[in-house]
């Protein structure tokens, strides 16, 4: 059986199927699918203010406890309570929203941009804004021009803190003069900027760029009282060069430094590194050149407007091969597994809500891939190398095993293969499912095949 | 050894090769043989996550200034008398008998390169990146400096080196192959599963080498285990290892960051740093002579404690060191001195020597590594300095 365009859209550019679930089969389907609103159904996302709120109260609770103030401990304990309120419904919805929405290519699109501008959730003021930075810096802006999308995820206050623009001021500023304590310049930001998140490590930029970027830079800042702010007594005066280009002069302005990251944007070099990333994240380590090419192409002609880049992406025919040369990350393989079994319903036997989120917690960790937690600013590795390892893929059996035996107890193992793999099932997966001992052993060996592993 | 030897004749031939005497001297092994196992000499690294207060630890109680900077925390009970100037934590008393036998030692006042923001992460990526740079950036490989130093070692395998726990430790990321596994996974299927598993993995090298790896650590004889999960199951699990063909292994202890009640929090991190040296020790058995623990941290803390009968983050502190590979008791390192002028900023203690100094004499004397490939791919920018004689 060959395998049809349908399930290449399910399982390359989506989160797999979804048992009576309607999802896009080609790509005008998944096209359409990226500009979709998200659920009415969905909680709404506590707002900036009110996470910065909380912040603040375990901030200030902590350092209550190191001054060793009395009833320190009490006011310590109430505002990690309140962090864990507010904390784990918003991870919860990160795992909730891929596993039941019918838009797989939208949801899949907010984890490789959320991956690409990575804000790793750790620690208390992290955790919190990590999640509004997902949902409100880039999923609004996933289907627009890649310079509004770049600004919006550089200028939110938890990349802010994350790469610590909070703490840069420009070096020959009367506030750096003033704190001679604090460091001044901070390039992190500026660094990531250029490294990661625009031209790439490749692209043509020196460490002076670095550094001309991080005095444009100066000026934004944040802080859990306002948070993003700019503050132009921290801006390092006069202009600055930056690949090439002059931004700013005598007056420091907060339009300056947008004006340098709308230029990075469609810098070439930028459409190149993200045309790359794009074709290794949903096709192949080793991309076709010529796919490559072709979504740069689309970047460089529409000045990266990211509908045309996502475009040229599934134009290309490398996007239909039937080979699935990607494993699918801890993440993908988890949500994916999880659709098959139709979990995320009130009445479903692994339950709902906090406690499904409270499963899905437990075994991303165990398969490496806490959830939001990146270990570094540049992400989770792509490659099936640094997944498929003896704990890794152990981690993989357990979870498989734990959803088999309590969420698929009424599930037919040879549906269940129909259903999450369809005509990509091997006939070697097919004898060996029906040679299975047990119905979950059944289930067990359909989420553990290099089938429902790949897309 | 000829010329004629395939692998790089430094790596055996280099000063400082504890190896050699035995295994090389030998007729009866070839210099293919020789190349595949790399000695007997065992290390395992020790990972303290946190911040661990080196001042505590090892305690400079011959420093007149040092009592008034700590009122409270030194209030409790006096701990092992080191050499007249440094006493052990409390905490630690357990190993006073490994102090007596010349199986345990401390380098003081080191730290690694990262200097300025002290934040917990950055440190820990710079200590197991094994860089540079004081902003804590790490190197662009991105790897870790154990990974590495395998890389370097003659002979070494996939066995080689062990990354123990749940958690993909930096400091044994990288190009070159090692294990990890945690005691506590499970491959929880029936026989005829993993039959029918390993069929349709055919044709599909990664996921066959994974399930290979994984049915066969599953499946080993873990040894004599403690049955409840924690630090003491993984170093016993380290040793069961080290005791066939591994040589190196990792693993990490956290709970060092004792911003607050260090009287309570500390003794609960040190029993666990105890607890896996004694585990080693116990599980290593006659290997234990060919071992070095080494247990590292990713910065000290204040000199001064603080308002919550705590320490802050700080810069100095200390590395342990255990195993009967040791030179003997000792204290090592340059003391700086604890006096006004002496702190760090006012505030820290001010590191005289950089941690993987150390480091690069463990590798150099258990593994033959030339020091050169040591300053060049190991600690790149690092200046090993003099022999600091850690090793027997």
């Amino acid at each position: 059986m060959s395998v049809d365009r349908a399930t290449i859209a399910a399982l390359r550019f989506g989160y797999g199927f979804r048992p009576g679930q309607q999802i896009a089969e080609d790509r005008e389907g998944l096209l359409a699918s990226v500009t979709r609103p998200i659920s009415v159904d969905e909680p709404e996302m506590p707002g900036l203010e009110r996470i910065l709120e909380i912040a603040r109260k375990r901030r200030d609770a902590g350092r209550s406890m190191r001054k060793g103030e009395d009833g320190a401990e009490e006011m310590r304990d109430a505002a990690m309570k309140e962090v864990r309120g507010l904390r784990i419904p918003m991870l919860v919805r990160r795992v909730l929203t891929p596993i039941l929405s019918p838009h797989g290519f939208r949801e899949r699109l907010v984890s490789f941009w959320a991956d690409h501008f990575t804000v790793s959730a750790r620690g208390a003021m992290l955790v919190l804004t990590a999640p509004h930075h997902v949902e409100k810096a880039i999923r609004p802006n996933i289907a627009g021009r890649f310079a509004d999308l770049l600004i919006a995820a550089e200028l939110h206050p938890a990349m802010i803190f994350y790469l610590n623009q909070n703490i840069s001021i420009g070096p020959s500023t009367r506030a750096a003069r003033r704190r001679r304590r604090v460091n001044g310049l901070n390039e992190n930001l500026a660094r990531e900027i250029l490294e990661l998140h625009t031209l790439g490590v490749d692209g043509q930029y020196t460490q002076k760029d670095v550094r001309e970027f991080a005095e444009l830079l100066t000026g934004y800042t944040a802080d859990l009282k306002q948070g993003t702010r700019f503050v132009p007594r921290f801006a390092e005066p006069g202009a600055e060069h930056v690949l090439g280009r002059d931004y700013g002069g005598a007056v420091a302005s907060p339009e300056d430094a947008r004006r340098a990251l709308a230029d990075l944007a469609i810098h070439p070099d930028t459409a190149r590194h993200i045309a790359r990333k794009l074709v290794v994240h949903f096709v192949s380590d080793t991309p076709d050149p010529d796919h490559v090419a072709a979504v740069e192409a689309a970047w460089n002609e529409t000045g990266g407007d990211l509908m045309a880049v996502y475009d040229a992406l599934l134009r290309h025919p490398g996007a239909w091969v039937p080979e699935f040369a990607k494993t699918r990350q801890p993440f993908d393989f988890l949500v994916a597994a999880l659709r098959g079994v139709g979990a995320g319903t009130d009445d479903h036997p692994l339950g709902n809500g906090e406690k499904l989120g409270k499963f899905c917690f437990g075994h991303l960790n165990r398969m490496g891939q806490r959830l939001m937690a990146p270990p570094g600013p540049n992400g989770w590795p792509e490659e099936e190398e640094a997944w498929i390892t003896p704990q890794g893929l152990a981690a993989r059996i357990a979870f498989a095993r734990a959803v088999a035996q309590r969420g698929a107890r009424d599930i037919d193992p040879r549906d269940f293969l129909d259903t999450v793999l369809g005509p990509a099932a091997g006939p070697g997966l097919r004898w060996a499912v029906a040679a299975a001992e047990q119905r979950w052993e059944g289930i067990v060996l359909t989420l553990l095949s290099p089938e429902f592993n790949h897309r | 050894m000829t010329e004629d030897f395939p692998l790089s004749r430094r790596g055996f031939l280099g000063g400082g090769l504890a190896l050699g005497c035995s295994a090389a001297a030998s007729p009866l092994i070839t210099p293919v043989a020789l190349a595949r196992a790399p000695g007997e000499n065992r290390l395992v690294v020790i990972i303290l996550r946190g911040a661990m207060d080196g001042l505590d630890l090892v305690r400079p109680m011959g420093e007149k200034a040092f009592a008034t900077m700590r009122p409270t925390l030194l209030q409790g009970a006096r701990g092992h008398d080191l050499d007249g100037f440094f006493t052990l934590h409390p905490a630690m008393t357990a190993l006073a008998p490994l102090w007596k036998a010349g199986e345990l030692a401390f380098v003081h006042a080191v730290s690694t390169p990262y200097r300025g923001k002290r934040s917990h992460f950055d440190g820990q990526d710079l200590l197991e990146n094994g860089g540079y740079s004081p902003d804590g950036s790490m190197l662009p490989s991105r790897d870790g400096w154990l990974n590495r130093a395998v890389g370097l070692i003659p002979g070494a395998d996939m066995r080689t080196a062990f990354s123990v726990g749940q958690e993909n430790m930096l400091l044994l990321d990288g190009k070159t192959e090692v294990s990890s596994w945690t005691p506590d996974a499970k491959v929880p299927l029936s026989a005829q599963a993993r039959t029918l598993l390993e069929k349709i993995y055919t044709g599909q090298p990664v996921y066959q080498e994974a399930l290979h790896q994984a049915l066969m650590l599953a499946d080993e004889d873990l040894g004599d285990l403690p049955a409840r999960r924690g630090v003491r199951r993984l170093a016993a699990y380290a040793a069961t290892q080290l005791n066939r063909d591994t040589r190196i292994a990792a693993f990490s202890i956290g709970g060092w960051d004792t911003h607050r009640a260090q009287e309570i929090s500390l003794k609960r991190a040190m029993d666990q740093l105890s607890a896996a040296v004694l585990a080693l020790h116990k599980g290593l058995g006659a290997n234990w002579k060919r071992t070095a623990v080494v247990a590292v941290t990713e910065f000290g803390r204040t000199a001064r404690e603080n308002g919550s009968r705590g320490t802050d983050h700080g810069t100095g502190g200390a590395m342990l060191l255990a195993g009967g590979a040791l030179s003997g008791a000792k204290v090592h390192g340059e003391w700086p001195g604890l006096g006004p002028s002496d702190l760090l900023e006012d505030r820290d203690l001010r590191p005289t020597q950089d941690v993987r100094r150390s480091l690069g004499w463990l590798l150099r004397g258990l593994y033959g590594l030339d020091s050169a490939d040591i300053e060049r791919v190991v600690f790149p920018h690092l200046d090993m300095g003099a022999d600091p004689g850690l090793l027997a």
